[in-house]
């Protein structure tokens, strides 16, 4: 069956195992190279495996809850957006959630996701208590901060390639409702948004959006978002009432590819000028669901279409805080000169976080997607060479076409990881497109 | 989501609980403030579904009950010890089998006609005898679209459906006027675990969760017999309306 990532670029024919019990999984673990497949929202080739791959949405079981703790066990392919449903009416939610609500618990483990509270709560790995993995014999090690403590650590953020996360126990928030009081603040150029972000470190959420078609005095302009879920005072009427229920949105699917023509340069630059402007205007406090504020784009399902055929590629990079204005400035300057600029440029302040192989470190992120093309391709091996010289590394749940010699450069952990996946026997046994081409 | 008015909640039986037409369809019925019980063969895994069901929907009440659908000798003691009769049942069990080993080995024929007509028939006609004398209830059978004509890729599942949807019809038209309701649901094609890794037309596959709230809006209306995505229903009746010689020529 032909398969791919998010970002629909590559299309890989793969073979693809349906387990639905442990037993029919160790099957597949011990008879050759796999990779697990959650909702298949890794953007590039992380989840895909042409030899073997293992779709994990069949462990979709939601185990036990204590309400005293906040602890959740689920099956690995539990859906986020499924948990939100079942828990913001008991008044929890996610402690950290990424951008869509469509993953499963088990991808938001294997690539250690952030959010939008980076700065103040750390990626979703601080929040998973165990992880029961089925490992390259078949059997299944409960790994935790106490036991197995090293195969724990690499397998947050370990993108699948140390086991298969069948289940897993995390750690949910209390939360007074389900709407988070927004604050929109405008910034005229990059320097500007870093200082708000930088003044605005005590708020919960914070996240901007870059119009990556400015240029010179204006390069980096953007809308900062800030934040905080609100509390029961908050609220009135009938929301204060039923702090949690929400009227359903609508839904809305891209029916067809877009033709290849309809996201060009000038609809983009449209698009990003009427978005700043809208910014500006709405700028100041209002009440915002949680749906609408986490979760943009998921009312319109299968967004992705948006690219056309070719599929898209992500780029996301963060840099550390001393070279972040520099570095980022240059990788603004070189997307906006090669116009290629980007539907969606998202830009976030990271907080510090220790980690075998996770993406996050002390820093900003910009995250970018393009159509894929030759020309956006090479902006990326641009965008590679600016992150590296400012000593940036990479998400690589986002990228599909890196190479090995920048991820080594940009990462020193690599080696350590390449080590436990051979002496484990990791390396035989689990293997993705991605971590071939990366030589993981 | 509690019904506002604090009633006698209603109940369902979902016999097959651990299939995932039975999994949407328990959801959305737990959804609507029903109470569920789910039955199936491995007393783990419906204790497990039961579980899961709870925590997916606040305030639901969900027990389980194990039953072998080919111990057709259990069913009366089955029905006996529920703590009482439920308001509605679902029958989801299920078997696809395999037709080139139903063709050349009799018991594997003989488990696919027993686990989708014997059981379940035998099943509902004692629970259709319970609703009957009590004046009230809903039978909900699963069904399929491969009953509606026997083809050569899947005749020996398709034979047991095609008994179990006249057994439903005849069920349907024997309660008439006593108060109980018989639905017969015929999926088409639903991405499940039977059918995983098969290539599916997208227009006429219905997601798990479209069958559940097709099925709770079906008895919720009394419809009768329900194709869930609604081009089946033509093509079903362009299917009927091919004369048998021609139809015995074709590949479908």
């Amino acid at each position: 069956m032909e398969i791919c990532g998010w970002g629909r670029f590559p299309r890989v024919e793969c073979r693809i195992g349906f387990p639905h019990d442990e037993e029919s999984l160790r099957r597949l673990v011990t008879s050759g190279r796999s990779i697990a497949r959650g909702n298949g929202r890794a953007y590039g080739d992380s989840a895909l495996n042409p030899a073997r791959t293992i779709d994990m949405t069949g462990f979709d079981r939601m185990l036990a809850f204590e309400p005293q703790t906040g602890s959740l066990t689920v099956e690995a392919g539990v859906i986020l957006g499924d948990i939100i449903e079942a828990f913001l009416p008991r008044g929890w939610f996610p402690p950290v959630t990424p951008g869509t609500k469509f993953v499963s618990v088990g991808g938001m483990i294997a690539a250690d996701v952030h959010g939008k509270n980076h700065h103040k709560h750390g990626s979703f790995g601080a929040f998973v208590e165990w992880i029961d993995l089925m490992v390259a014999d078949g059997s299944v090690l409960r790994c935790s901060r106490g036991e197995n403590p090293d195969l724990f650590a690499f397998t947050v953020g370990g993108m699948g390639l140390t086991g298969i996360i069948l289940r897993a126990a995390i750690r949910l928030m209390p939360v007074e409702s389900g709407w988070v009081r927004q604050q929109t603040i405008p910034a005229c150029c990059l320097a500007d948004a870093i200082e708000i972000f930088e003044r605005s470190r005590s708020w919960t959420y914070s996240v901007a959006w870059i119009d990556c078609f400015a240029q010179g005095n204006a390069l980096g302009r953007s809308i900062v978002m800030l934040g905080e879920h609100a509390v029961r005072a908050e609220l009135d009427g009938s929301t204060k009432s039923t702090p949690y229920a929400m009227a359903p949105r609508r839904r809305r699917r891209l029916p067809l590819d877009a033709p290849r023509l309809a996201l060009n340069r000038f609809s983009i630059r449209a698009f990003n000028a009427y978005y700043y402007a809208k910014g500006r205007r709405n700028a100041g406090s209002s009440l915002v669901d949680w749906d609408s504020y986490f979760y943009p784009l998921d009312t319109i399902l299968d967004w992705n279409r948006i690219y056309g055929r070719r599929g898209f590629a992500q780029f996301q990079c963060v840099l550390p805080l001393a070279t972040s204005l520099k570095g980022l400035s240059e990788l603004l300057a070189a997307i906006s000169s090669a116009r290629q600029g980007s539907f969606l440029a998202v830009l976030k302040r990271m907080g510090a976080q220790e980690s075998r192989f996770s993406f996050p470190m002390e820093g900003y992120t910009l995250a970018l997607d393009f159509p894929v093309g030759a020309a956006s391709l090479a902006l990326m091996e641009r965008l590679d060479a600016i992150t590296l010289a400012h000593g940036g590394r990479f998400y690589l749940a986002k990228d599909a076409r890196m190479n090995a010699a920048t991820l080594e450069r940009a990462d020193p952990r690599v080696g350590a990881f390449r080590e436990m996946r051979s002496i484990s026997g990791a390396a035989h046994h689990f293997s993705s497109l991605q971590s071939e081409r990366l030589l993981l | 989501m509690e019904p506002i008015m604090a009633t006698q909640k209603r109940s369902l039986l979902v016999i097959g609980g651990t299939s995932d037409i039975a999994k949407e369809t328990a959801l959305t019925f737990a959804r609507n403030g029903w109470t569920v019980i789910i039955s199936g063969r491995d007393p783990d895994d419906i204790a497990a579904e039961a579980a899961n069901l709870e925590l997916r929907v606040p305030g639901s009440r969900v027990a389980a009950a194990a039953l072998d659908i080919l111990d057709t000798e259990s069913f009366v003691p089955f029905l006996d010890r529920l703590p009482s009769l439920p308001d509605a049942v679902l029958c989801a069990v299920g078997l696809l089998g395999n037709q080139g080993q139903a063709e050349r080995d009799p018991a594997h024929a003989s488990l696919i006609m027993r686990s989708n007509f014997e059981g379940p028939g035998l099943l509902l006609g004692l629970i259709a005898d319970r609703f009957e004398a009590r004046g009230q209830g809903a039978i909900i059978g699963i069904s399929s679209v491969a009953g509606d004509r026997g083809r050569a890729s899947n005749y020996v599942y398709g034979a047991a459906k095609a008994g179990l949807s006249a057994f439903l019809s005849g069920l349907r038209n024997r309660l008439a006027g006593k108060g109980v309701h018989v639905l017969t649901v015929k999926p088409g094609f639903v991405r499940t675990r039977m059918t995983a890794g098969m290539k599916l037309p997208a227009a006429l596959t219905a997601e798990p969760r479209e069958l559940g709230e097709a099925i709770y809006r079906a008895v919720e209306k009394r419809r009768n017999v329900i194709y869930v995505r609604r081009v089946w229903r033509p093509i079903m009746f362009l299917i009927g309306s091919i004369p048998e010689t021609a139809f015995k020529k074709m590949s479908l």
